[in-house]
């Protein structure tokens, strides 16, 4: 047992805990408890730093299911430390934060434990070299951060919005799944490593490009870019402690870490390049030119993580080119877009960290988001008023904040993009630095719209009645680390780049020699050159449509309402609903005999199918053994029963006509030495018995069915077949040679698995698999009737839905 | 209409010991003879609901206080929880293991981690099958 995945399983352990311990805690304790957990994953996360920095990467193997080749791989190496540090850290401060933010009321075990489920989630997503193991974890997140959505799940706002989220992020997941799968049948592996290592060998591929396409989708969809960007406003509903983690800082990061991440696989196609740079870029300007026209500060904070995400999107995609072009000291310079791709990610954790909580504070302290409600708080949270404004002017890209720092290597990078004369970049190249800039106003727009708008004006009257005050301290020690960090990086950005950006280059440009090249060095003033008057322009006339901003509002509305993406997502998922209702309807009727057709004709034309389309139908009678009297005599009882249930008229014969069946087939399993299941048989029967006595009193008396001929001879054909089908099957198996036999692992039971009694060492050892995975099921079968019988809802009873 | 089952009680008071024994006896001898904990646990279920068809639900619920949900839940934890225990040995999951061990008054005796799983099957079977038998009775 190592380290590295206890860092992983510690979260869901205590996770697992909270909801069995923590009535035994107090409600004022319960946070300060599970706080423990990110802060001291964080400090021992931060001692990998040094070996990371010097290029060590760290790996183990778990075997899981060895068979399958199916291992738990953990793998530390640059990109998953940045994030894993980004998790923990972020983690604490917003755990820190929400002790104070939520109410005792709420149901916190519930809350904690979603957020830790989630960080073990995300931790996994990031230390997971296995595929599968990777998409396990992914999908645990967008289960995690729907359960976090609904946490409030008396509103229908965020039970919507939580269904939102998760459709569209599982959506992607799936197509990411496939993708992925994709990448096995190419290169044989499920390892990234493998696969980076063996890139040569699937590059050229039939299966590539689209494997490309769909991983990406999966990264798209979790990353909110443009046009699944839709669910993440509506993912406010959540609480503001979940919104800076999950939504802004972390899982929405979950995309742009899968695209680092297989940079090396996918890098050197066109596809990747605009796909990653162009929906990036619009994502960037889409986001920011919709986050001016919100009135809710979280609405607005949603559409600028939106675009934010975009812009770090777009500069992986800037980057990528660099793995095209190979290795040489002029190319060296383009793998610059993607350090700052992750430098601006550090960045934009921090000041939109700082924001949300700050969006938190006001919410809690005055008791509305909504801008045109609010103005000159300055005066009441002077203190949170500090947090907005170095939080907001860093997202604007102003110095001394660390986000001027990657704003303006993110101009260096795009202007450096035109200068490159393949990919068509000749001619559509210059439209990447206009996007790019136009979008930055729009940016500065909606950040002096937050501290504008909030914090300067007039004090409505309403606000004032409340006599409001500063949040607690305890609130405000979270945002105020995070601007410290805004400001520190400014001041010292190169101890972030050398220690923790610099190896996390070496795994996305695996193929580059050194990465001492890749790293350039940060400094605040870099000359009177083009991205400072880009910087200059932003500024001007970000202010100018600042002040000027109810004269061009008015273009909002010339996009109709009907036309939007939700309104077309609506759509889709209305159309869904009613097309499976209808297609339900139509086939599950309510009666047992239909649904018992449909089995017996799945099984017949699949067993039946199967042995016939493989011609196996042959059977000799040379291995079989004497048939004796004694069971000519049984089956002859089993068949007279068989045929007698049919034509009885009361239930208590039919029963015990079907215990005659039962006690029969316990027989023939005594006569062929099967003690094992000849007990269990007895045994079985005897409880069917007892069930079958207690559900008497609640059916009625068996009357004659009345059904047409049609029907009865179609019943009759298929019970035929099914008896048809085993029997044939039954005989034919004897002589089945397709697969090799595999009874020589249950004669040798007593070697390979310890036990003499063959029947329990293949439940046991064997097929233990199917053995656990039945009593998980039977488990759930049970509390299915329980909850049926219990749980029903009385008639008259409200809806509990709504 | 009361029924006179004196018999009935009498002779289950005597019977189920004899049951409940088997149950575990079953349970035990699963390893190298027929048994084994799936068998065990139905037999010590159907033991269980035996004691609830004769005498009354209280009465048996005042003498046996178990939630059977939870011993089910308990069941699938030990089943589950015995598969994961094999991660921690460095093992494959599912990974189970026997010895023999010399234990004072009873002698070298084998004893196997696959009785963990085994008594995992043996408990959701028991609590499922009274869960099930008893919330269709309780059914109004």
């Amino acid at each position: 047992m190592t380290v590295d995945i206890a860092i992983i399983l510690i979260p869901f352990i205590m996770a697992a805990f909270i909801p069995i311990f923590y009535r035994q805690l107090s409600k004022r304790l319960i946070g300060w408890f599970v706080l423990v957990i990110p802060v001291s994953l964080f400090l021992l996360l931060t001692t990998y730093i040094p070996r990371v920095s010097s290029g060590q990467t760290l790996s183990n193997t778990y075997e899981w299911i060895p068979s399958f080749n199916i291992n738990f791989t953990t793998y530390i190496d640059g990109l998953s430390l940045i994030f894993s540090l980004l998790i923990t850290g972020v983690g604490s401060l917003v755990i820190l934060y929400s002790i104070f933010y939520l109410s005792k009321k709420e149901s916190l075990h519930h809350f904690y434990c979603y957020l830790l489920l989630f960080m073990g989630a995300m931790l996994g997503v990031v230390f997971s070299d296995h595929l599968m193991v990777l998409y396990a974890f992914w999908e645990l997140t967008s289960v995690s951060s729907f359960l976090l959505i609904a946490f409030w799940h008396h509103r229908k706002a965020s039970r919507a919005g939580a269904r939102k989220s998760m459709t569209i992020t599982v959506s992607g997941g799936v197509a990411m799944l496939v993708g992925f799968l994709m990448l096995y049948v190419m290169s044989g592996t499920f390892s990234i490593r493998e696969i980076i290592a063996n890139i040569d060998r699937i590059s050229d591929h039939t299966l590539f490009v689209p494997a490309l396409i769909l991983v990406l989708l999966g990264a798209f969809t979790k990353s909110a870019q443009f046009p699944f960007h839709i669910w993440l406003p509506d993912a406010m509903e959540a609480p503001t402690p979940v919104s800076a983690y999950l939504h802004s800082a972390t899982m929405v990061k979950a995309g742009i870490y899968l695209v680092a991440r297989f940079t090396p696989v996918f890098g050197g196609e066109i596809v990747w390049f605009w796909a990653v740079t162009g929906v990036g870029l619009i994502t960037l300007f889409w986001g920011s030119f919709n986050a001016v026209k919100q009135v809710d500060l979280k609405a607005l904070l949603a559409f600028s993580t939106v675009s934010q995400l975009g812009l770090i999107m777009s500069l992986l995609g800037l980057g990528s080119v660099a793995i095209h072009l190979g290795y040489s000291s002029e190319t060296v310079i383009y793998t610059q877009a993607a350090f700052a791709a992750i430098f601006h990610l550090v960045n934009h954790s921090t000041f939109k960290g700082a924001l949300f909580m700050m969006v938190g504070i006001v919410d809690h302290e005055i008791g509305t988001r909504d801008i045109r409600r609010l103005g000159g708080l300055i005066r009441i949270l002077p203190l949170t008023f500090t947090v907005a404004l170095i939080g907001s002017f860093s997202m604007a890209g102003l110095p001394p904040f660390n986000g001027f720092l990657s704003k303006e290597m993110f101009f260096t990078a795009t202007l450096k993009i035109t200068e490159l004369d393949i990919f068509s970049l000749d001619s559509m190249g210059v439209l990447i630095p206009v996007v790019a800039w136009v979008a930055s106003i729009f940016t500065f727009v909606y950040c002096l719209i937050i501290v504008g708008q909030t914090f300067f004006g007039k004090i409505s009257p309403d606000i004032l009645e409340k006599n409001p005050h500063e949040a607690p301290i305890g609130m405000l020690i979270s945002p105020f680390i995070l601007i410290g960090f805004v400001v520190g990086i400014f001041f010292f950005p190169n101890l972030l780049g050398h220690y923790i950006l610099q190896p996390a280059m070496a795994s996305i440009y695996p193929t580059f020699p050194s990465t001492e090249e890749m790293t350039p060095h940060i400094s605040a003033w870099h000359g009177l050159n083009t991205e400072l008057y880009m910087t200059i322009g932003v500024v001007l006339i970000g202010v100018t449509l600042y002040f000027l901003l109810k004269r061009w509002k008015p273009i909002y509305r010339i996009f109709p309402q009907k036309l939007s993406f939700n309104v077309l997502y609506e759509r889709v998922i209305g159309f869904g609903e009613n097309f499976s209702e209808r297609a339900t309807k139509r086939y599950m009727t309510g009666s047992l005999t239909h649904y018992f057709i449909y089995i017996y004709m799945a099984f017949v034309i699949i067993a039946a199918g199967v042995f016939f389309m493989t011609d196996s139908f042959e059977w000799n009678t040379k291995n079989n053994a004497a048939v004796e009297s004694f069971e000519l005599i049984l089956v002859f009882v089993m068949i007279f029963a068989a045929i007698a249930i049919l034509f009885s008229n009361s239930r208590i014969t039919t029963v015990l006509l079907n215990g005659v069946l039962g006690f029969s087939v316990a027989f023939f399993f005594v006569v062929f030495r099967a003690p094992d299941l000849a007990l269990t048989q007895l045994v079985v029967e005897s409880v069917t018995t007892a069930l079958f006595l207690l559900c008497f009193k609640y059916l009625p008396d068996l009357k004659p069915e009345k059904s047409t001929k049609r029907v009865k001879f179609t019943n009759g054909v298929i019970s035929l077949l099914v008896g048809a089908t085993v029997s044939v099957i039954g005989l034919a198996v004897m002589n089945y040679d397709k697969f090799e036999s595999i009874s020589t692992y249950f004669e040798d039971a007593y070697n390979l698995a310890g036990g003499k009694n063959i029947v329990n060492t293949i439940l046991g050892d064997f097929r233990a698999f199917d053995t656990m995975l039945e009593v998980v099921v039977l488990f759930i079968a049970g509390l299915g009737v329980y909850a049926l019988i219990k749980l029903k809802a009385k008639k008259g009873d409200a809806d509990i839905e709504n | 209409m009361k029924i006179n089952d004196v018999i009935l009680r009498t002779v289950v008071k005597g019977v189920v010991f004899i049951i409940l024994t088997l149950g575990v006896y079953l349970f035990f001898s699963g390893h190298n003879a027929p048994g084994g904990g799936f068998i065990g646990g139905l037999v010590l279920g159907s033991g269980i609901v035996l004691l609830y068809i004769t005498y009354d639900l209280e009465t048996i619920q005042s003498k046996m206080p178990f939630d059977f949900k939870k011993v089910a839940a308990l069941g699938v934890l030990l089943a589950t929880g015995s598969a994961i225990g094999s991660l921690y040995f460095n093992a494959p999951f599912l990974t189970q293991t026997d010895g023999y061990f010399n234990i004072p008054i009873l002698g070298e005796k084998h004893l196997s981690t696959v009785t963990i799983f085994e008594a995992g099957v043996a408990l959701t079977v028991i609590g499922t099958l009274v869960t099930i038998i008893l919330s269709i009775s309780e059914d109004e």
